[in-house]
């Protein structure tokens, strides 16, 4: 059962184009400090604070500044940029603009799922309206000296592109693969210039937080998580699709609005997050817990956990960029490794081995593809080895 | 000394490099503590870089102090304090005071894993591998102890090994996906022949389309040969075939030596670099079987005297005539990775071309005439191997018009690489060869001829007879011992402008070209001289915009960084400071020749005596020693 109704969520009841009369009457760094006053963090899965990233690229001099919406949207189980995009792509677009004015840059560009281009002509249509009602171009909303302008592009299919240093090689016509850090982005980004990358949702916040105040985001959440936050609920239960829930709900608390209280595992933040099984429950999804992007896959009683982790592990094995060592040939040991539990013949000590292998590619992989793809491995070895250790091979 | 590679990388992708840093307000130094050794590096250093400095070892792979940092190894990685990831240490520059340990359990075991992995993915067994004993894969190996496959090994071959070019073979099966080549093409030599195809372990270097190299825009540099840290590239090693010859008695083997060898082959007698071996592997040589060792400095020499007669006359047209008709600048022609880079690249500018062959293939088509006559041994008989410290000499010996002796003017090109190979399997420890000299009649051969091997040289050879034939002065009377030092070094680009002030008489040797030289008089010879094919292409992209290197009469093209003596066939492993040990070993040598001058080499007035007889540019020259080139273009069938 699809049960996503958009018409009641946060976003539905932000009227566009108030942020953004709001944010044009301050000055850019008042509009980052109530950024900052909310606490609003990344919503692409990092959880990095977002005026943090903001200031650093404001204070970087340039004579160009880019703001990029990563709508990439490519880990395994998420799909509510998808929905955001469809239905409130003016508050995107707006956060966009906003950003845009808090770090002086005059262009944006959405980096859209090659999967979505069925999207882009309903996107474009938005942008011409806003640069028909002078929310985009010269002079946006009369504010002489602020030009901006938004250009969507196409991914093509890679997931390590919504890394934001492959995207932005993507951008600039090469390979997607990620850049080495130091320097990040913010600071030498795309073309070279400052750029800030953020995720759909994030933007999106950005214009209601400038609607409905700093205060009020602040004050939803944990002491570290502010706000609320969309979740893309899929797997075993009643109810799936896309949710809005404030950060710090518990495993448990989602598990009943969605009807999936017999779960014995829920994978939060997608492919790349943690297989968390049922004694665990209790924990919260927020950053200083549970991250996630808002990936939520739920595993009823009859899951086969060790299929769950070659499953990850066969989209880790295919979407490695192939650039640096731990990754490549890591994820491809792993997945042999459950290959060989699935035959019954991965001995105790080779299952050691592979874990401190995935230990090394979390430490030495070049990005957060390799650094983040062994831990459904990790996390299901450790929580469920009884089931997926002793198998007998399967008859022929 | 600058060597302006690395700065200079400009088309490998953003995440092959280490970027630079965006912003005036960093504090210009900062202190890092490296395992409680504390040192002050100006913001934007590497941790590697740092390491080094203090005498920190960290071991690296995809590293190359001649290419621009991709740090996609991992090998390097570090602990560095409060950050929760490892770092790799030539790839992260230092921005903020830091401690850095480089040897903790983190490290090692990570390290350890990273080895164990590509071995995971390494099919070869090192007693079968020419990198045996010389290879980075094995060496980190042995310094992390591996003593299993922890993670397993192939055990059969996954690729077939790509033979079909005559210079580079390719074994995909023992590539560790350094990408150094793809570096090395792409941004030391701007050719770009090399690229990673397909993502994850099925990753692999892979030519435009996958096609076979020897029928891509390969222009056969060999320098990706020099910088892969394994053996998945080699040249391709004809020693069977010379072998063979040499042990056939009807045979008549002779064997020419370029320059740049014998300042290289010493590092493979464990020497230090820049310990020229000339005369100890004249002896060598000998020992192996050559019938006759000859110096190619002789046609160097007679490179000289051709190449500088078809600038004069280009001149002479261009001044006197009036005659648009001869394209200037002319570029020299005796390195084929330039020639056939520009046969890709800018075909429209083979007119520019010098139409002399390159010294090694001169001295093919004069053994298999001249020398042969001489001898009275049949031509058919002779087999003509080259000693070079390049690749592409191999492509060029297979040219289809190198064969103006009426046979294939050199049968093989041998490298420097090579020839220590055949030097150890006859059991002969090159260092400590007595001495012995070249054989004649090309015995003698002078300074000029030698400094060929170095950037510059081939220009500073020919301004040297220039200067003497055409002013009627001494080159010393310019420049102290003859050192012309405004071409010498390793800037990329170099540029020297010698005004002609007065002129002396037509000298013998060039009677009948020109009545005199007058009409040179007051004019100004303008000469460029660049190295390795980046470089090139900044040269040639300058002549097209109608810049500086346009108003050039001259120009000295090289493919390889330093010039021959960083050839593709050379000792591996290259670095700047090894190449400018050769490069003194080179100039050291030239120095102690008597005669440094090509045109006062007696054996070229000899040929031109009695051989040569029409002269400098004459008829049978434009037969045996001049050739033509093959516009390519870029686009592939
Ligand atoms: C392999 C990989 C894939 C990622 N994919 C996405 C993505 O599809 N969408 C996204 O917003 N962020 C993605 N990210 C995170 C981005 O790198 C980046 O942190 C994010 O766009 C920053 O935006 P935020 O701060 O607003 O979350 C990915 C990261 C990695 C390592
Ligand atoms: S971690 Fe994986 S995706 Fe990231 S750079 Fe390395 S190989 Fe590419
Ligand atoms: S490439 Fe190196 S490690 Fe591989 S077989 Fe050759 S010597 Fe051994
Ligand atoms: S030989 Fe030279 S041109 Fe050919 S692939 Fe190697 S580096 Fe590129
Ligand atoms: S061929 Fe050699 S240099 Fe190129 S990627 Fe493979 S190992 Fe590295
Ligand atoms: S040597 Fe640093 S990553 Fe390869």
């Amino acid at each position: 059962m699809k049960t996503t109704d958009t018409s009641k969520m946060t976003f539905a009841q932000v009227e566009s184009q108030r942020g953004l009369e709001s944010a044009l009457k301050m000055q850019p760094d008042e509009v980052r400090r109530t950024i900052a006053d909310s606490g609003l963090k990344g919503r692409g899965g990092a959880g990095f604070p977002t005026s943090t990233k903001w200031n650093f690229a404001a204070e970087t001099v340039g004579d160009l500044k880019y703001v990029v919406c990563n709508a990439d949207e490519g880990e395994p189980g998420t799909f509510k940029d998808r929905v955001i995009l469809t239905d409130f792509s003016d508050l995107v677009f707006e956060g966009m603009t906003i950003g845009g004015h808090a770090i002086g840059a005059s262009k944006g560009i959405v980096y859209l799922r090659g999967e979505y281009t069925y999207l882009r002509q309903l996107l474009e249509g938005k942008l011409e309206e806003r640069r028909r009602t002078g929310l985009l171009g010269k002079n946006v909303l009369g504010t002489s000296g602020f030009d901006f302008d938004i250009e969507i592009r196409m991914g093509a299919g890679a997931y390590v592109c919504g890394e934001e240093t492959a995207l932005i090689e993507s951008l600039e016509g090469q390979r997607g693969e990620p850049r080495n850090r130091p320097p990040f982005p913010v600071n030498t980004g795309f073309m070279g210039r400052p750029t800030i990358v953020n995720n759909v949702e994030t933007f999106a916040w950005v214009t209601c937080i400038l609607v409905k105040g700093s205060k009020w985001f602040e004050k939803i959440g944990t002491e570290t998580s502010h706000g609320l936050k969309l979740f893309s609920v899929s797997g075993d239960c009643r109810a799936s699709g896309v949710f809005e829930f404030p950060l710090g709900i518990t495993i448990k608390e989602l598990l009943k609005k969605v009807g999936g209280e017999n779960a014995k595992a829920v994978q939060v933040g997608g492919a790349a997050g943690h297989c968390v099984p049922a004694s665990e429950f209790g924990r919260a999804i927020a950053f200083e817990d549970l991250s996630t992007g808002g990936s939520i896959i739920v595993f009823g009683p009859g899951r086969d956990m060790l299929h769950v982790a070659q499953n990850f592990m066969e989209f880790f094995k295919d979407e490695s960029c192939g650039q640096c060592t731990p990754c490549r040939e890591g994820n491809a040991r792993l997945l042999e490794g459950i290959e060989m539990l699935e035959q019954g013949n991965c001995s105790m000590k080779y299952l050691r081995d592979l874990c401190r292998l995935g230990e090394t590619m979390q430490l030495a992989s070049k990005c957060g593809l390799g650094q983040s793809s062994p831990n459904a491995f990790l996390s299901i070895v450790e929580h469920f080895k009884d089931e997926i250790m002793g198998r007998i091979p399967a008859a022929c | 000394m600058s060597h302006s590679f690395k700065q200079d990388c400009s088309r490998a992708p953003t995440s092959l490099r280490v970027q630079k840093i965006n912003s005036p307000t960093l504090q210009v130094a900062v202190t890092v503590h490296i395992d409680d050794r504390e040192i002050e590096v100006p913001v934007g250093t590497t941790i590697l870089e740092a390491a080094r400095q203090v005498g920190i070892h960290i071991p690296t792979l995809c590293f190359h102090e001649d290419l621009c940092v991709a740090g996609v190894c991992r090998i390097c990685v570090v602990e560095v304090e409060g950050h929760r990831n490892l770092e790799a240490a030539c790839a992260y520059p230092i921005t903020a005071p830091i401690t850095v340990r480089t040897h903790t359990r983190k490290v090692r075991m990570a390290r350890r894993h990273i080895l164990d992995l590509m071995l995971s993915e390494h099919y070869g067994e090192c007693y079968a591998c020419f990198r045996n004993n010389n290879c980075e894969l094995q060496a980190l190996a042995q310094e992390y102890g591996v003593d299993f496959f922890r993670f397993g090994h192939p055990e059969k071959p996954r690729y077939e090994i790509d033979r079909s070019s005559h210079s580079v073979i390719r074994d995909m099966d023992k590539c560790i996906l350094c990408r150094r080549c793809v570096r090395t093409c792409i941004d030391l030599q701007e050719v770009g022949v090399l690229e990673v195809d397909k993502r994850s372990n099925q990753s692999k270097i892979i030519t435009f389309g996958d096609k076979p190299l020897g029928d891509v825009i390969c222009i056969n540099c060999g320098q990706c040969i020099n910088r892969c840290p394994t053996g998945a590239l080699r040249a391709n090693d004809p020693t069977d075939e010379v072998w063979a010859a040499i042990d056939d008695p009807s045979k008549h083997v002779v064997i020419q030596t370029a320059p740049s060898p014998r300042a290289g082959i010493g590092e493979c007698f464990g020497l230090e670099p820049g310990v020229p071996l000339t005369f100890e592997m004249n002896t060598a040589l000998k020992e192996c079987g050559f019938d006759k060792v000859f110096d190619t400095n002789f046609a160097a020499d007679l490179t000289i005297i051709e190449e500088g007669t078809e600038l004069l006359l280009r001149l002479h047209k261009a001044l006197v005539e009036q005659d648009a008709a001869p394209a200037l600048p002319q570029f020299t022609s005796c390195s084929p990775g330039w020639v056939k880079y520009l046969e890709h690249f800018y075909p429209e500018y083979i007119p520019n071309l010098s139409s002399a062959k390159s010294p090694q293939q001169m001295f093919g088509s004069v053994i298999k005439t001249y020398y042969a006559q001489l001898n009275d041994i049949d031509p058919q008989d002779i087999v003509t191997v080259a000693l070079m410290p390049c690749s592409a000499k191999k492509f060029e010996c297979n040219r289809p018009e190198m064969c103006d002796s009426g046979f294939k003017d050199i049968d093989y090109g041998l490298t420097t690489r090579e020839l220590a190979q055949m030097i150890s399997e006859a059991g002969i420890d090159l260092p400590a060869m007595p001495k012995s000299d070249f054989d004649d009649p090309f015995g003698t051969a002078t300074g000029s001829g030698v400094i060929f091997g170095a950037t510059g040289g081939v220009m500073e050879a020919a301004l040297r007879s220039v200067i003497e034939l055409v002013c009627g002065i001494k080159v010393e009377d310019l420049f102290e011992h003859a050192d012309i030092i405004p071409v010498r070094g390793f800037e990329g680009i170099r540029f020297m402008e010698l005004p002609i002030k007065k002129t002396g008489p037509v000298p013998e040797l060039l009677a009948g070209l020109v009545d005199d030289w007058t009409w040179l008089e007051g004019a100004t010879l303008k000469v460029a001289v660049a190295h390795g094919t980046a470089n090139a292409k900044k040269v040639m992209d300058d002549i097209k915009a109608g810049g500086r290197c346009s108003e050039c009469h001259f120009i000295e093209f090289m493919a390889c960084p330093g010039g021959c003596l960083g050839g593709g066939g050379q000792p591996i492993p290259t670095s700047p400071a090894i190449r400018e040990a050769r490069a003194k070993a080179i100039y050291a040598e030239d120095a102690a020749y008597e005669i440094r001058k090509s045109h006062e080499n007696p054996a070229i007035t000899k040929i031109y005596g009695e051989f040569l007889t029409d002269g400098p540019g004459g008829l049978l020259s434009h037969k045996l020693l001049h050739t033509q080139y093959t516009p390519r273009g870029k686009y592939i069938v």
